[in-house]
């Protein structure tokens, strides 16, 4: 069994409230951090190696320490909450099951940034969570743990909820800032960095809700002992949320450096493949990562077996590695069909992007309109090599990596199963999957 | 002052000055062409992509590449930057692209488009784009609306640059127009069917790149290249008074704001000045205008023979001009 910091207190009767909270350990870490200097808490996070959660994995105590105290200004922590990435579910979960963690890590996190306002930017479709956590945070206020003069210290902070409006583009922290502002959530080029110039041009930290949830162990246990956790480059524990073809779909939380195969096949993580089907690929790490086939997902290039960490997953670049991006893992069967799962990916983005930068706004639907002529019989086999050469026309041109998103799930789908497509586009047009049933290659049962 | 080397072209520019605006120092072929950039628009740029560039070397400090391509008109030189425009393949080839994006969507309706012959994307598509489409697929289709009584919106033409919500936000009192929904489905619009009136609505016309925006009195009554422009002034109490007269025999076809050379406008202008004196004699009348060498408009024009000139123009001329103006062919 895996070691667990967020979630090992998940099923305690009552967690949620704040007194079980509290005679859990809670809060502990704003006790602690309250009696040391700012600096000194962005240090023990930088060297526990905490890397952020919500998708690009970017090392968080230092994007902390990139924070411009210089200039003066009012600086702000918002917790990104917007989970829009398909397949990523982990962040409402430990919303749900632990608010005042991540209340906890937020007090502690702004204090360590010198903010004294806080938001918290959910999904405004978690209707419920947003009353969980607003609870939470009138319970912690009422303690005097957030709010004026937190236990005595002199220290305030206000957490604002914020809802947003089902937009998945309003996860990406500057469109996000902008959304914050009331704008359209619209990108903003970059830089200045958030950090430098973010909400209302302070300074601002946007982090991802796990991220922040992690830091109150860090602080109660030190940054050494949480880079113990782990390998050396993915420190910590990671949730992942598990879909698809599998007995046990769900989130989990897992020590980095996991075999996939045992994540994938193990009776206490997803529990191996529904109805006894054969492995066929998995996309590890949310829509936007590339997808792996059996082959590759087990084991890397050289036949070492792939670990559930930044670095094993990425192993080969993305001619043979992908990314663990937000740990949403979608599993598929033998009889998944990968073109339309990447013409539905494709849908998914072309009505997600937000139209600011043309690559991305005409790209998308390029793609999603070849894919669905694929998908659907009326392909041509140069249809793919089009495809291949608008992904990659998109790929880097874009203002955010929404772009990016959009092309790597259809440069890897034909990278690794272009059999697939060629099969939709020549006689019978029909789908390799559904019809025929797969090659022995293409599978994997373990 | 830095130092930044663009194809080449070693020059010195001020601190904080755009890659775009060191290569438009030097002009020619090192200048990337921009179609969402707006000098005079704040915030404008980033957004079309077309003005990629490669930044070979970071600066002298750190001499890196950059991974990306880079929007060249919003991102600062730093000293001892070396960049590539039109000597990297690869800016070329994303050039192509670019076009190709801005065209998936956009109606090849050059033929019956007002904008024919002042298109920013009809020029950028000549220059840089491929001969034949690569995308077989129904484009977007709007119905033109009013939107007010000067300005017609063919939102079908319009490549999302946003350049006019800019002048809305930065040139006029109340905007009541923005872009609506999301992705490839955006659009501009009005408020809930509002008529766009205000003094400086007319502005929106004329940083438009394509013809998305265009003006009702004008509309369908003549082609520009068919057209003398006239720069003109007269006294004004809301605008600089300075503009473009658009002249088809003595009858004033036009009236809009005087472009530079990158299709941008400094002094914008009124809608007084712009709709409510179509007579020569509203204005005093300066010269010819002069027209960038490779648009279509100097294709027809400054030529004795096609030029008639109304008789009490030739009056308000000086000679001097009058004499530079027989010599552009
Ligand atoms: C299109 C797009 C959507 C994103 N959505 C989310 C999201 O829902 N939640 C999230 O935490 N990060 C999301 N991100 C990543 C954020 O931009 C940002 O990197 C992250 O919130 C930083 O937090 P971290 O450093 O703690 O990971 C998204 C990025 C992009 C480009
Ligand atoms: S990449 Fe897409 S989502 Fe991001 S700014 Fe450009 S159009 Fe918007
Ligand atoms: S209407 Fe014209 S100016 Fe406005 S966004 Fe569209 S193309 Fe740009
Ligand atoms: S001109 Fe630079 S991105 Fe449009």
């Amino acid at each position: 069994m895996s070691m667990k910091i967020l979630l090992d207190k998940v099923g305690v009767a009552g967690i949620e409230t704040l007194p079980v909270y509290r005679a859990h350990g809670g809060y502990s870490a704003v006790e602690k951090v309250l009696k040391m200097a700012p600096a000194d808490v962005v240090e023990e996070v930088k060297k526990s190696g905490l890397r952020g959660r919500g998708g690009a994995g970017f090392p968080t105590g230092m994007k902390w320490s990139f924070i411009d105290k210089k200039s003066g200004r009012p600086r702000y922590l918002v917790v990104n909450a917007d989970e829009s990435e398909p397949g990523t579910f982990k962040d409402r979960y430990l919303m749900e099951k632990m608010p005042h963690l991540l209340i906890e890590g937020i007090v502690a996190s702004s204090y360590a940034l010198e903010a004294n306002l806080s938001f918290i930017y959910v999904r405004g479709e978690f209707r419920w969570i947003i009353a969980i956590l607003e609870k939470a945070i009138a319970e912690a206020k009422e303690a005097g743990l957030v709010g004026k003069n937190i236990m005595g210290s002199g220290y305030n902070l206000e957490i604002v909820v914020q809802t947003g409006a089902g937009a998945y583009i309003c996860g990406e922290e500057t469109a996000l800032i902008e959304s914050l502002e009331g704008k359209r959530g619209n990108p903003r080029l970059k830089p200045p960095f958030p950090a430098v110039s973010g909400l209302y041009g302070n300074p601002t930290v946007v982090n991802n809700v796990e991220s922040i949830a992690a830091v109150p162990w860090i602080v109660n246990n030190s940054g050494e002992s949480y880079a113990k956790i782990g390998t050396p480059k993915s420190a910590g524990t990671k949730l992942i949320s598990a879909c698809g073809n599998i007995n046990y779909p769900g989130v989990y939380e897992i020590e980095l450096g996991l075999p996939v195969e045992e994540f994938i096949f193990s009776p206490s993580y997803c529990g191996g493949i529904k109805d006894g089907k054969r492995l066929k690929a998995v996309v590890a790490g949310g829509s936007s990562v590339p997808i792996l086939p059996a082959g590759l997902i087990l084991k890397t290039a050289n036949g070492e077996p792939r670990l559930m960490s930044y670095e094993s997953l990425s192993d080969g670049g993305f001619l043979t590695g992908t990314m663990l991006g937000s740990g949403g893992f979608i599993v598929y069967d033998e009889d998944q069909c990968i073109v339309r799962n990447t013409w539905n990916f494709t849908r998914f983005y072309h009505h997600e992007s937000c139209g600011q930068c043309s690559p991305c706004r005409e790209g998308t639907g390029w793609m999603e309109r070849i894919l669905h002529n694929i998908e659907y019989g009326h392909g041509k086999l140069s249809d793919i090599d089009l495809l291949w050469d608008v992904q990659r026309k998109i790929e880097g041109n874009t203002i955010c990596p929404l772009g990016d998103a959009a092309a790597w799930p259809v440069a890897a789908a034909i990278r690794h199963f272009r059999d697939e497509f060629e099969w939709h586009v020549r006689e019978p047009k029909e789908c390799l999957v559904r019809n025929y049933g797969l090659p022995e290659a293409t599978v994997a049962t373990v | 002052m830095i130092k930044v080397t663009i194809d080449g072209i070693a020059l010195e520019v001020e601190e904080g000055t755009t890659i775009m605006n060191a290569a438009r120092r030097i002009g020619g072929d090192v200048v990337p062409p921009a179609m969402c950039y707006y000098t005079s628009l704040k915030g404008s740029g980033g957004k079309c992509r077309a003005c990629l560039v490669k930044v070979a070397q970071g600066s002298a400090k750190d001499p890196r590449p950059m991974p990306k391509l880079v929007a060249s008109c919003c991102t600062p030189v730093q000293d001892g930057m070396v960049v590539l425009n039109s000597t990297s393949p690869e800016v070329l080839e994303t050039r192509r692209s670019i076009v190709e994006f801005l065209l998936v969507n956009h109606p090849l309706d050059c033929p019956i488009c007002d904008q024919a012959g002042e298109c920013e994307l009809q020029n950028f598509a000549f220059e840089h784009g491929l001969q034949k489409t690569r995308s077989e697929f129904h484009r977007r289709e709007f119905d033109p609306i009013d939107i007010g009584p000067h300005i017609k919106l063919h939102m079908t033409r319009c490549i999302l640059c946003y350049r006019c919500t800019q002048v809305a936000d930065q040139l006029t009192d109340e905007r009541v127009h923005g872009v609506l929904w999301r992705g490839e489905a955006s659009e501009i619009s009005t408020y809930i069917q509002k008529a766009v009136e205000n003094d400086f609505s007319g502005n929106m016309i004329d940083v438009c790149p394509v013809g998305a925006l265009t003006d009702r009195h004008f509309r369908f009554r003549n082609r520009v290249w068919f057209l003398n422009p006239m720069d003109a002034h007269r006294h004004c109490t809301k605008c600089s008074g300075k503009v473009v007269l658009w002249l088809r025999g003595e009858e004033v076809y036009r009236v809009t704001a005087r472009k530079d050379q990158y299709d941008e406008v400094k002094d914008f202008i009124c809608n007084e000045c712009r709709w409510e004196h179509f007579e020569t004699k509203d204005w005093v009348v300066e010269g010819p205008r002069t027209v960038e060498k490779w648009s279509v408009i100097t294709a027809n024009k400054y030529t004795k023979e096609t030029v008639e000139l109304p008789d009490q123009l030739y009056s308000k001329l000086d000679n001097t001009k009058w004499d530079a103006f027989e010599g552009v062919t």
